[in-house]
């Protein structure tokens, strides 16, 4: 307790010498710490990240309140105890206002008792599993929740008049979710639902393809991590399954926006449900597009980036309303703000930190000659639905 | 006394001389654990990555032990060092906040472990065994995820508090205890590793490794032996583990993955194996190597460590060794201790 | 009918799992040499075949020798610089050494081509499936195991028909012996480490629309590599070929009949079958 005590102590009155000297070191600089994995299988997750946040910065100004703002990157290469380690570091040694990022959920789940220890904000830009933001309270999310997409597409798809699903899952935390979820509210609405789980390395999808051919459901929903996800649309193809009348649904990680083009036709007509588009119809969203790929050799934004780019929109607003300050502060203001993100409209949850915003149904249509998730359904405001609203 | 009894405990008695001699401190070893010491003050900023580097010295030392000393290599090392993360872990979550006992209970776990997987390491070559030891911690990692109830599956094991290291110093934000903790676990236990490989056992191991058929010849029980290694390294890498998981306060999946048994492979192979210091020395380099560079190039920082290895094996090694050496000769009190 | 469509996916699987790994097995029993970084080649390979497809529209089929002969090359030239020093230097050099490689070239590629799946299109005939005797195959999975195994044929033959094969057994079984009689050992190396450069390439570009491809793929497909070469053993062509089959076979069936199994089941076949036959299940016996 004693070392502990000399330490918060010391952490104060770091804070308090920085205060009395602020007007000298007006320069001093407000510095976010980005963690993201950039080398190792969730690359592109990375890439995409620190292309919104730079873009973010660049349309923005590294300014705010006339202090400079420093974005310090760091690689975690998806592995979560360097994660928490180098969060650690650019807490105690680069005194990062905030820290961001985060690509995975063990990620998260790793850095936030430190969030809570130090007192620093934490924006989780990409992690999904709903529990993440219970587990620190300086937790933010920008992303958006699994089961805040599924849910509402299980109850949507019931509704059409289907009635029998399979799910196809990546046997990891974000897909469980996602096959929780989706057949609680599919049953719920009336629906039979099996659930199949497959290995996360798994390059092959065929032997599991065959069981749902031999169960002849009326829709396969899959969820597998984004890159995998034209594979399994290659193999659902290949196997003559679209011809057998099995509608193939997912949410938006498998029709990610980024290799969307390259899959082909395979992935022609599936029918998804996810928070963000590249052809959402609106002129933010027109404009982000634009600048995005330009400033990135043509890459389309997906998903990610947008979790990348409205983190830091949430961070700008906050420090702008505490004048830089982090701390409990920073989370305060960036609770309850509220926006119209490239997405559509988004806020911060004031009570659970977490992100609502609308869900679209889309479908993938050729759009002037490349591929796009068409929006085709909205439904509006959707907040995690596996926490009770207080 | 008949003449062989004679002749056999003069040799005795030469092989205990050797022995005990091979066990003196040479100089350069009390001024490397100094400088262990020294550089918690010198680089405060640095505390975090220096107690992983600890954790990763341990870890390559457990490898060293087998590899360097009795010739098995390993490609699924990071089945012990998860055994033990998860071993300390649960302990810490279940029964007690205690690291101390966390440490013992992962190292008993690890232990046990390494002894029922033994057979399988005592027979075929360096590929066979290279294959099982890597199966082996591929179905680890599978046994893990599957066990989600237990372990966390993917998302971890959460919520682990670690109690005052004796009663005394809570793991702070900067790492002081931690390293402290690392770091005296490290020097305890390598010291116990100098006193195994330099008795008689360390001896017969030795024997083995160079070649296996005479060792039988003479007697020495070829596959008791290399049991008994091989579950003093499992043991000592669940050390590793359950350091691990006790100054993260926190266990994942990825303690279990396979580049972890290759990363610990390459550190010991940069340090060079069978002399012990090997594994810290590569640790040391490798992780710091690797911080250092990808703080320049987050993504791209693969290749720079590649090029390293290239050079290194290419020729390298041997302008380093070198350099060192040349550095030895003109510091002639560092090799004062040196043996004839 | 189910179960026979399933062997068919999982011998389609095998097949390109041993056109990518039995040049290292090759070279592994040649040369003695662990050499990590052959899927380094199994990736050039099929991002020669991307590249080529995506950006100089050049059909699908002819991509496949460019792939084999553009790797063969790269391996031509490393064996010659790189690799050749390195045979006389212990197994764990030589892991290390190929492993910075498999680094540099994981990261090489990333910079060059970014970090995202690559995708191919492949040409209308090779896709969907037909009924053969009622049972369903797949148009591409039928193609690549007429390819691969043609290969695996091409490749007993030459291993034991020609005089080419029999030097190289030969010099498998005893390097000195074999020199000392006149065969010239270094360019038999050299031949073969490209040969078997040019397979990998050749599997990798097959392999794009089966296994997926990123800068990742030689880390992620070592595993299986190795596999396959020590349960196979390294002094005969058929060894690696057949454990390539049970590998695909088991792996896929394995998903089919016990989803809940995954992976778990290859791991156990693997540890099993070593337990038992240390030297691969297809060894020799040792004189």
């Amino acid at each position: 307790m004693t070392l502990r005590r000399t330490i918060l102590k010391t952490f104060a009155g770091a804070g308090l010498a920085a205060s009395l000297v602020m007007p000298a070191m007006a320069q001093e600089p407000i510095r976010i710490g980005l963690i993201l994995p950039m080398t190792g299988p969730f690359t592109s997750t990375g890439r995409q990240i620190s292309a919104a946040v730079n873009l973010y910065v660049a349309q923005n100004g590294a300014t705010i309140g006339g202090r400079p703002v420093q974005v310090i990157l760091r690689d975690d290469t998806g592995v979560a105890d360097v994660t928490r380690r180098l969060a650690q570091e650019l807490i105690v040694n680069e005194k990062v206002t905030a820290i961001a990022g985060f690509g995975l959920t063990p990620l998260a789940l790793a850095t936030a008792p430190l969030a809570t220890q130090a007192k620093t904000p934490m924006v989780v830009m990409l992690a999904a599993t709903s529990v993440i933001v219970d587990r620190s309270p300086f937790i933010v999310r920008t992303s958006q929740v699994v089961p805040q997409i599924s849910g509402p597409f299980g109850t949507w798809i019931a509704a059409q008049g289907t009635k029998r699903v399979i799910t196809i899952v990546s046997d990891y935390a974000p897909g469980h979710d996602v096959e929780t979820s989706f057949s609680l509210a599919f049953r719920e609405a009336g629906g039979q639902v099996e659930n199949i789980r497959v290995p996360l390395q798994n390059p092959d999808f065929s032997p599991f393809l065959q069981r749902v051919a031999d169960a002849k459901p009326e829709a396969l929903l899959v969820f597998v991590p984004s890159g995998v996800g034209a594979q399994f649309m290659k193999q659902f193809v290949e196997r003559g399954m679209d011809k057998t009348g099995i509608r193939l649904i997912g949410t938006g990680d498998v029709v990610d926006d980024d290799i969307l083009n390259s899959m082909g036709d395979a992935a022609l007509g599936v029918v998804t449900a996810h928070h963000y588009s590249a052809a959402h119809p609106s002129a933010a969203n027109k404009a982000f597009v634009e600048a995005f790929r330009r400033a990135n050799n043509n890459m389309r934004p997906n998903f990610m980036a947008l979790g990348g780019y409205d983190g830091m929109h949430a961070l700008y607003e906050g420090l702008k309303k505490t004048g830089g300050q982090g701390g409990e502060a920073l989370v305060e203001a960036m609770k309850g703000l509220s926006w119209e993100s490239p997405r559509g409209p988004i806020s911060i949850d004031p009570q659970t930190r977490d992100i609502i915003q609308n869900v679209y149904i889309r479908k993938v249509e050729r759009v002037n000659g490349e591929l796009f998730n068409v929006e085709f359904h909205t439904i509006p405001n959707v907040r995690d639905p596996s926490k009770p609203a207080r | 006394m008949s003449a062989p009894d004679l002749a056999a405990g003069t040799l005795a008695v030469r092989v205990r001389a050797s022995l005990v001699l091979s066990r003196r401190w040479h100089p350069a070893e009390a001024l490397f654990w100094l400088f262990a010491v020294a550089a918690a003050l010198l680089f405060p900023r640095q505390l975090l990555l220096m107690n992983e580097i600890a954790i990763l010295a341990l870890f390559a030392l457990s490898l060293d032990l087998i590899l360097g000393y009795a010739g098995i290599v390993s490609l699924g090392h990071a089945a012990f060092l998860g055994m033990g993360a998860y071993a300390a872990g649960l302990v810490a979550l279940h029964v007690a906040a205690d690291p101390l006992l966390g440490l013992v209970i992962g190292m008993a776990a690890s232990g046990i472990l390494g002894l029922i997987t033994s057979p399988l390491v005592l027979k075929g070559n360096d590929l066979t065994r290279l294959m099982v030891t890597l199966g082996v911690g591929l179905l680890m990692l599978e046994l893990a995820n599957a066990l989600s109830f237990i372990t966390g599956g993917a998302d971890g094991l959460q919520g682990i508090t670690m109690g005052k290291l004796f009663g005394q110093f809570e793991f702070d934000l900067f790492g002081r205890t931690a390293y402290a903790y690392s770091l005296g676990v490290l020097f305890v236990l390598f010291m116990v590793a100098r006193r195994i490989v330099h008795s008689p056992f360390g001896l017969s191991l030795r024997a083995i490794r160079d070649n296996p058929l005479r060792a039988t010849a003479s007697g020495v029980p070829r596959n008791w032996r290399l049991a008994a290694v091989y579950t003093l390294s499992a043991a000592y890498a669940g050390a590793a583990g359950a350091l691990l998981a006790q100054t993260t306060q926190f266990v994942s999946l990825d303690v279990l993955d396979f580049h972890r048994s290759a990363d610990v492979m390459l550190v010991l192979i940069i340090g060079g194996a069978g002399y012990l210091y090997g594994g810290l020395i590569g640790a040391i380099a490798f992780k710091f190597l690797q911080d250092f560079i990808s703080i320049f190039t987050p993504q791209y920082w693969q290749f720079w460590i590649g090029l390293f290895l290239v050079l290194f094996v290419l020729g390298g090694r041997e302008i380093i060794h070198g350099g060192i050496k040349a550095i030895l000769v003109r510091l002639p009190f560092l090799t004062s201790g040196k043996r004839p | 009918m189910a179960l026979l469509t399933i062997l068919i996916d999982g011998v389609a699987y095998g097949m390109v799992l041993f056109v990518l790994a039995c040049g290292l097995s090759v070279t592994l029993g040649l040369m003695n040499f662990v050499n990590l970084a052959h899927g380094a080649f199994a990736m050039a390979g099929g991002y020669v075949t991307v590249v080529l497809m995506q950006r100089f529209g050049v059909p699908f089929l002819w991509t496949l020798p460019a792939a084999f002969l553009a790797t063969a090359a790269a391996g031509w030239v490393m064996e010659r610089t790189l690799y050749r020093p390195m045979y006389a230097k212990s197994h764990l050099d030589q892991v290390m050494f190929s492993s910075g490689l498999v680094f540099m070239s994981v990261a090489a590629m990333k910079y060059v081509m970014g970090s995202q799946q690559q995708i191919i299109q492949l040409p209308g005939w090779l896709l969907g499936r037909f009924e053969l005797f009622g049972i369903s195959v797949g148009r591409y999975r039928l193609f690549v195991i007429m390819i691969c195994g043609a290969l695996a044929l091409g490749l007993s033959w030459v291993f034991a028909r020609t005089l080419f094969g029999a030097r190289l057994r030969a010099a498998v079984d005893d390097a000195r012996v074999a020199r000392g009689l006149g065969i010239p050992v270094g360019l038999l190396f050299a031949v073969t480490f490209a040969a078997g450069s040019g397979l990998a390439g050749l599997g990798g570009a097959l392999g794009v629309e089966l296994l997926g491809l990123d800068p990742t793929f030689p880390l992620k497909f070592m595993i299986y590599f190795l596999i396959v070469v020590t349960v196979g053993g390294t002094s005969t062509i058929s060894g690696p070929f057949f454990a390539a089959m049970l590998l695909g076979v088991a792996d896929v069936a394995g998903k089919y009949l016990i989803p809940q199994a995954g992976s778990f089941i290859i791991y156990a076949l693997m540890v099993l079958l070593l337990a038992l036959r240390p030297d691969g299940l297809f060894a020799k016996a040792k004189t």
